[in-house]
């Protein structure tokens, strides 16, 4: 046992017993879905819910839904959204203000979010994902008032991942794909010979929600396989990081030719970052009505590849792509360690399959290396 | 009258009146539009004309003939703060397809009297006349965009209108990319933001009536066009729509340096 009680079995009916005791204690459950041709995150009514008999194939710019000979819920990677769009959403008011009848703005707080969230089916990189935001958004002296309202009092039910897509690459981040730590309950899942799922406490919340759904006795040989199948999902990805220590490499990297290279395939769109889990920036803009007695400060997802991003007084810093990519990559790889104490990079490979252009950041960050080690060899 | 309201005046050249429509279209917030400005001028409206200057003068339509050239800087000159509105006064709108091909030719083939048309060679943007404080693009505009920046105006702040790509807002909508699941060919990548992802959103790809965002690198966006089984011309004839200028001019540059 890698953590927990002894682990037990769920059999996949019983999944709905475990939805009915998160709604009992009035959890919004949240989690994968299909929808217009992707597994997607959204809030789920109950366990049929759940992306039963679909795989996904990806690759770098493309995804695309494959039915399965089994009813496997779990065996999906790298969808379109995480579950930042959850608890850190694309738009939030922050607050909004009314003008008294004596010419004085009345300041409204924005009330918090009333909904307490279960965020089911979290892979080990998510979880990953959900510690970094916690500490980029709660770890400083100011947290941000809209992911902490609702990030408290989740509930995680992790699912290990037994199936990487083609573009993961937790394995060498050492994020997945085994669930460690983050979660209340962890399951891995199989479909052979019974559909069932083992299960492991990761805290008194999930023991106690355990408690209301059947389970039996995991039997010593269903905790090997189990263990055996994510042990074979990290063998089998393909995709991985440069072997050396990512901020040195993008440090000496800063004025490499190969930013051209990239900036003549990206398209500066802003779609990896906004489906990286991780990618936290947000500008904000006030609105006013057409009274001019009401005003509201809301907060949207922004992103480094919009020019208006790096305007300062007088203009943009970063207006070529070159500039944009690197200041993105550098972040994420290079920079963020030592801002954050951990990598910014989860290796859920979204930014992969989800960029239109089908820029690849392990690619992008080998050919740094290589060029490095030929500089160095020269 | 209440001399202290802002003046608004709507004002159309070459185009359609589809964007001035869009103003009649705020049904739940015409009254508060109404109840700020004072509306000097809008014949689609009414037929009552106030005369200048006014504050704020929305135009839509391009230029197409002399007599809209002269026009327009008559606009110019009586307006405070001028906005134009869509695709044909931002870019030229679809009327701008004449200006790669024979104006005669074209006036021959449609008209019965072709000797009675006065038309310039080229329909061309607002801005290549007079100087243009706002824009706001797309065919027809965003109604939440032109009431935004009207709020904008009356509160003396600047208004938002990003430029960059549709894809934030697909995002911002927890909507799936149309290329990457479905092969779909879509210009959101290249576009301009402002729709809010409109066609995306009902899984349709971009046609990029909102024109260019602020830093199109086309080339790459015709990699995944051509992906998708796109021939070349298709490809060309993609971008020859409503800002059939602004993107043909993005093309000739990209075109001269490959």
């Amino acid at each position: 046992m890698r953590s927990g009680d002894a682990a037990v079995l769920i059999d996949v009916a019983d999944l709905s017993a475990l939805f009915g005791a998160l709604h009992r204690r009035g959890y919004t459950i949240v989690g994968p879905t299909v929808r217009d041709g992707a597994v997607v995150v959204a809030e789920l009514g109950g366990a049929q819910e759940l992306p039963y008999g679909w795989g996904v194939d990806t690759e770098a710019g493309h995804y695309r839904l494959r039915r399965r000979a089994d009813d496997a819920a779990f065996a999906h990677c790298a969808g379109p959204q995480s579950f930042k769009d959850v608890l850190h959403p694309p738009r939030a008011r922050l607050w909004s203000a009314d003008r008294a009848p004596d010419g004085t703005p009345e300041v409204v707080p924005e009330p918090p979010s009333e909904k307490r969230y279960a965020l089911f089916g979290a892979r080990p990189c998510d979880l990953a994902a959900l510690g970094v935001l916690d500490r980029v958004l709660t770890g400083g002296d100011h947290p941000e008032p809209v992911y902490t309202g609702r990030r408290d009092g989740t509930f995680v039910v992790a699912v290990e991942c037994t199936e990487p897509g083609a573009t993961c690459f937790c394995a060498s981040m050492g994020t997945g794909p085994h669930a460690r730590d983050g979660f209340d309950l962890a399951l891995t899942e199989l479909v052979d010979p019974d559909h069932c799922f083992l299960v492991r406490t990761g805290s008194p919340a999930g023991a106690e929600i355990l408690a209301e759904v059947p389970t039996r006795p995991a039997p010593g040989e269903t905790v090997t396989a189990a263990a055996g199948l994510v042990d074979r999902a990290a063998a089998t990805m393909t995709r991985h990081m440069p072997d050396e220590p990512l901020p040195p490499l993008i440090a000496a990297s800063r004025e490499s030719p190969h930013w051209d290279d990239v900036a003549s395939r990206c398209l500066t769109c802003g779609n990896c970052t906004m489906v990286c889990p991780t990618c936290f920036c947000t500008t904000t803009e006030e609105v006013t009505d057409l009274t001019g007695d009401h005003v509201e400060r809301w907060r949207h997802w922004d992103s480094c590849f919009s020019v208006d991003f790096s305007y300062l007084h007088g203009g943009a810093v970063r207006t070529s792509g070159q500039s944009r990519y690197r200041q993105w990559i550098s972040h994420k790889l290079g920079t963020w360690p030592e801002q954050f104490g951990m990598s910014g990079c989860v290796g859920c490979g979204r930014c992969i399959a989800w960029c239109p252009a089908g820029i690849d950041i392990t690619a992008e960050a080998a050919a740094l290396a290589a060029s490095r080690t030929g500089q160095e060899q020269s | 009258m209440d001399v202290s309201k802002p003046t608004l005046a709507v004002w159309k050249l070459a185009s359609c009146d589809g964007c001035q429509l869009t103003l009649l279209d705020c049904e739940d917030e015409l009254l508060a539009v109404a109840g700020r400005v004072r509306i000097a001028h809008f014949l689609e409206a009414s037929r009552e004309v106030l005369p200048g200057p006014y504050d704020i003068s929305l135009v839509e339509g391009s230029v197409t003939t002399a007599a809209d050239a002269a026009r327009i800087r008559a606009i110019r000159e009586q307006s405070r703060t001028l906005i134009t509105l869509g695709a044909c006064a931002t870019a030229g709108g679809i009327q701008a397809l004449r200006n790669h091909a024979d104006v005669a030719e074209y006036t021959s083939l449609v008209y019965a009297h072709p000797e009675y048309i006065a038309t310039l060679a080229t329909s061309t943007p607002i801005a290549a006349h007079v100087d243009v404080d706002y824009e706001l693009h797309g065919c027809p505009i965003d109604r939440g965009q032109l009431l935004g920046v009207i709020s904008a105006l009356l509160a003396g702040r600047k208004p938002d209108l990003p430029a960059h790509s549709v894809c934030f807002e697909c995002k911002r909508r927890h909507r799936v990319c149309v290329v990457v699941a479905h092969g779909l060919p879509c210009l959101g990548p290249v576009t301009r933001a402002g729709c809010g992802a409109i066609c995306p959103a009902q899984q349709r790809g971009c046609y990029g009536c909102f024109g260019p965002m602020e830093t199109p690198n086309l080339a790459a966006e015709a990699e995944l066009l051509g992906a998708t089984g796109m021939a070349p011309d298709d490809i060309d004839r993609l971008y020859r729509l409503f800002n059939t200028t602004a993107f043909a001019d993005l093309l000739d540059a990209a075109g001269e340096k490959s």
